[in-house]
């Protein structure tokens, strides 16, 4: 099975749950578990949480890309913004590391990414933006027990 | 929508809404430093038992608010949460810093 959609929204904070519900509809012909679905929403909620108060500061104007696809039981979300880009990779992705603790951000966004996707891979220019590429294989569970 | 924060004593009880993340996050921590400094709270006790979605934005507004008491000796409290809940908190390591009461 090959499925693939795109979308593109405003960069600000209520269209959050917009992108993340729109993720996990179009990740459902998957039929995914109840837990799988919570999984995707948090990770895509967390990476367009980043785009909208770390890519663009916050600021209105900016947009986010949304890319998603199946390809047999993985789902693959790539979330894209050009704002401003990270300087030190792999220093945002440690736990609890955050340039804005006086928004009471925990430094949680990449690790709950990492935990709650198979794979997570973050491209970035500084000055030139930002893209997360995640992918996660639906339907494990079952499988097994289906063998049984 | 401040029948989602009530005082009890010198405990905080805060409703958490049905959907918790970055674009709700800023109302409840605001809301919820009003209280602290304005009623002297030492406590505060998170109620999940509306909640069906949260990211890392919830644990941000309950490490703050801690940040805010601990000093004074006060203490987080965790009510209703779900396997989903706990599981954020240990994945967080926020399990060591709020007492979760059943």
């Amino acid at each position: 099975m090959k499925n693939e959609m795109k979308m593109e929204f405003d960069a600000i904070s209520a269209n959050e749950a917009f992108a993340r519900v729109a993720v996990a509809a179009f990740v459902s012909e998957l039929d995914p578990t109840l837990e799988e679905i919570s999984d995707i929403k948090t990770a895509v909620s967390e990476a367009v949480t980043n785009a909208v108060i770390h890519g663009y500061d916050g600021l209105e104007g900016g947009k986010v890309n949304i890319r998603c696809s199946i390809d047999q039981d993985v789902l693959h979300v790539e979330v894209m913004d050009k704002g401003k880009g990270i300087d030190d990779i792999e220093k945002a992705m440690e736990p609890l590391f955050t340039t804005k603790p006086e928004l009471n951000r925990s430094g949680m966004g990449f690790p709950f990414m990492e935990a709650f996707m198979d794979d997570l891979e973050v491209l970035s220019v500084p000055g030139e933006g930002t893209t997360v590429i995640m992918k996660k294989k639906i339907g494990c569970i079952p499988w097994i027990g289906d063998e049984e | 929508m401040s029948e989602n924060f009530k005082v009890i004593d010198n405990y905080l009880m805060v409703r958490m809404p049905e959907e918790i993340d970055h674009h709700k996050s800023s109302y409840i921590s605001e809301n919820a430093d009003k209280f602290i400094v304005r009623e002297q709270i030492s406590n505060v006790v998170f109620d999940f038992e509306d909640t069906k979605f949260m990211d890392s934005s919830g644990i941000g507004i309950i490490l703050g608010r801690y940040k805010k008491i601990a000093c004074f000796g006060g203490k987080v409290f965790a009510i209703h949460t779900d396997n989903r809940i706990r599981h954020l908190f240990m994945i967080s390591g926020l399990h060591k810093i709020v007492e979760i009461m059943d």
